[in-house]
């Protein structure tokens, strides 16, 4: 007779338990991202904070790891199959998971949640489309520009960068403000791969045919774009050698005032509110046959695998589509939400320094995104390496392009 | 058969991390070395020796290993010599030379990514104390790390420093393995100090000597932290080294097979390094009976 008792005690208990849970029915996703790494953790767990408060049968636990080891970690966790159920791409590397499926198309979720997509920001969310399929909501975009020293150009008598200005007015401009000192240049342009794509196409050139199936990378066009880049350093020196450089960081020399400008995005602008003591502002890139500015996204997208579609959903959504999350966003400078809220784009706008804020989506109109390729690291790495040699002067911008051509068409299949 | 099994057992949990974590996986990346895998989009796909081929014939192959070879050209003799140099110093009994010995032997403990750091200032073209010093004498030192010719040198410098204080260690075992009555012998016949270290000293410590070039010339192929810290491979691929290509092709370029049939490479490379090492040993390697 105890026994019986004690079964029936303990039988009630599990149902109640049982029971219990399913009421509850706390969902627990976790969401892995790089972008906050550094400085911008607090603004993402202030987000995550709404977004409970929001959504209490939805848990998000959050993992930050540093851009550097982002993909290592990522793909790691992808094999071993504990990919978290939501996570960060950059665009560079969302064709590569979107191609290989690690991740799920959202069409379906959108429709079912009846998310108005026209929140979002069209080119932000055209960047993280793939054969006609939206597989990730834009989490914050980016863009390049030309900061410049205020001061530097009142000094040299040059009046302001303004849109319609080429090359030669750069150049010209660059070369009066390095005749103020020795320890003073015009401009600062990295020479690498991720300038390289775009400066091409100021020039008319690309570094792929049309359909993207064969290199062209070195046409007279793109020859003649180099040769404009090395020539700021080697023949003017309007922009410093990797010597008069001497390990110093872009950023630290327009801040100390040695630079007249930076072409650099605006993820620079909170660094340079707190360390400029100097009047400075932003223009649009110039061109010389066309005009071509970046454009770079980071995206929130679904792991393919996950049990928990729908929750990672809501959060993906409200990151990337919240009037909240973008306010807190705009608030902290932490880059540009991609909505198109009119009172969160007054708000950024509103922000100053650098007063022509404007600059920033007058850019939009000539952006460029970074090839989409699979063999996107590799390629480059070996176009870094040639336009390094010519930066240096070991070999003619010619004879780089030549070299990197015949190598990435041994080496990449497009 | 009891004892056997208590042998066996005592050995297990060392067995179980030398299988788990070294045996299966070198199993794996030789198969792995056969096939085409990006790691994210589904299993491998086997394709024979195709990886291999590649590697051979690739430009690529020919700067690692020419980078690699730079390196040991510069690093062996350089870091046997300061070495020897240090432990002959070090072989001493005046007062506080413990502390001398521990101070040599701090970098060694030293995390490689920290002390990279540290000599990227170092090697500064402008504000670095190298070329600071090299200032004093009125020469005017090179751009180092953003040099093509001399980044790979700059990494030299730093490996010498960090891995002096080992193998000088290595070195002072090996001179306290020497019977006095040699020396004491010498100086009765009238040798002086140099006669003493060429005629005693060199022969003797041969053995410890031939031990030290093996480890070096291993490490040597392996070089990577140093790499990836100071230069990335960079400028313009004037440092890429075997590690370091292994590295990216895995992790970064999403090529795990062709990252698997380079290691293999290495290895081989190592493993025909060696050999040749051993079988030279006869000419001058002296065991002392």
């Amino acid at each position: 007779m105890k026994n019986l008792n004690s079964v029936l005690v303990m039988s009630l208990l599990l149902v109640l338990c049982l029971s219990f849970t399913s009421f509850a029915q706390v969902t627990t996703i976790d969401f892995l991202n790089f972008s906050s790494s550094g400085d911008n953790e607090v603004h993402l767990e202030r987000m995550r904070e709404i977004f409970e408060e929001q959504n209490p049968n939805i848990k998000v636990n959050i993992e930050t790891v540093g851009y550097g080891d982002y993909f290592v970690r990522l793909m790691t966790s992808v094999v071993a199959g504990t990919a978290p159920d939501a996570f960060e791409l950059n665009f560079e590397n969302f064709a590569a998971y979107a191609m290989k499926g690690t991740i799920q198309p959202l069409d379906e979720l959108i429709e079912k949640s009846g998310f108005d997509i026209s929140v979002s920001d069209p080119n932000a969310l055209a960047a993280f489309r793939s054969g006609g399929k939206q597989y990730g909501l834009p989490f914050s975009f980016s863009n390049v520009i030309v900061l410049y020293n205020k001061d530097l150009f009142d000094q040299a008598g040059v009046s302001y960068p303004t849109s319609d200005w080429t090359w030669a007015d750069q150049l010209d401009a660059a070369t009066k403000i390095r005749a103020l000192g020795e320890d003073i240049f015009g401009i600062f342009q990295p020479i690498q791969f991720h300038e390289f794509y775009k400066v091409v196409r100021q020039n008319g050139g690309s570094l792929f045919n049309e359909d993207m199936t064969k290199f062209t990378v070195n046409t007279p066009e793109n020859v003649e774009t180099l040769q404009y880049m090395v020539d700021r350093v080697q023949k003017h020196n309007v922009m410093p050698t990797e010597e008069q450089l001497s390990g110093m960081g872009d950023w630290d020399l327009f801040a100390a005032g040695r630079l007249g400008m930076l072409v650099t995005g605006s993820w620079a602008f909170p660094y340079m509110m707190e360390n400029c003591d100097f009047d400075w502002d932003i223009a649009v890139e110039p061109g010389n046959t066309a005009k071509a500015t970046h454009f770079f996204a980071n995206g929130v997208v679904i792991n393919k695998d996950t049990k928990k579609a729908e929750a990672a959903f809501e959060w993906i959504k409200f990151l990337s589509a919240s009037k909240e999350a973008a306010e807190i966003r705009v608030k902290a400078g932490w880059e540009l939400p991609a909505v198109t809220h009119q009172e969160i784009l007054d708000m950024y706008a509103a922000t100053t320094p650098p007063e022509s804020k404007s600059v920033i989506f007058e850019s939009l109109q000539y952006l460029v995104t970074p090839p989409v390729i699979e063999q996107f690291g590799e390629l480059s790495d070996i176009l870094g390496r040639h336009l390094e040699d010519a930066r240096d002067g070991f070999v003619t911008p010619q004879e780089a392009l030549d070299a990197a051509q015949a190598e990435l068409e041994m080496r990449i299949t497009l | 058969m009891g004892k056997k099994l208590t042998i066996f057992l005592f050995l297990l949990p060392s067995l179980v991390g030398l299988v788990l974590f070294s045996i299966i996986p070198i199993g794996t990346s030789l198969y792995l070395s056969l096939t085409e895998w990006d790691v994210i989009g589904g299993p491998p796909k086997f394709h024979g020796l195709k990886n291999y081929l590649q590697i051979l014939k690739s430009e690529e192959m020919a700067r690692i290993l020419g980078n690699t070879l730079y390196f040991i050209v510069l690093y062996i003799p350089l870091i046997l010599i300061v070495s020897i140099l240090v432990a002959v110093l070090l072989n001493n009994s005046y007062k506080g030379i413990g502390i001398y010995r521990t101070i040599y032997y701090i970098p060694v403990l030293t995390s490689w990514v920290a002390a990279a750091l540290l000599w990227k200032w170092l090697l500064n073209p402008r504000y670095g104390a190298i070329n600071a010093i090299l200032g004093w004498f009125g020469i005017q030192g090179p751009s180092w790390l953003q040099d093509k010719t001399w980044a790979m040198p700059g990494v030299v410098l730093s490996s010498i420093w960090k891995d002096m204080g080992y193998f000088s260690l290595i070195f002072l075992a090996g001179l306290q393995g020497i019977d006095k009555s040699y020396y004491e012998a010498a100086e009765i016949d009238g040798a002086n100090a140099f006669a003493k270290f060429r005629y005693i000293t060199l022969p003797l410590v041969t053995p410890t000597l031939f031990f030290v070039m093996v480890i070096c010339i291993i490490n040597s192929f392996q070089l990577f932290p140093q790499v990836m810290v100071m230069t990335e491979g960079g400028p313009g691929g004037a440092t890429q080294v075997f590690v370091e290509r292994i590295y990216n092709y895995a992790f970064r370029y999403y090529k795990m097979g062709y990252a698997s049939s380079l290691s293999w490479i290495l290895f081989v490379f190592i493993f025909v390094a060696t050999i040749i090492q051993l079988r030279m040993q006869k000419r001058w390697v002296h065991y002392d009976s």
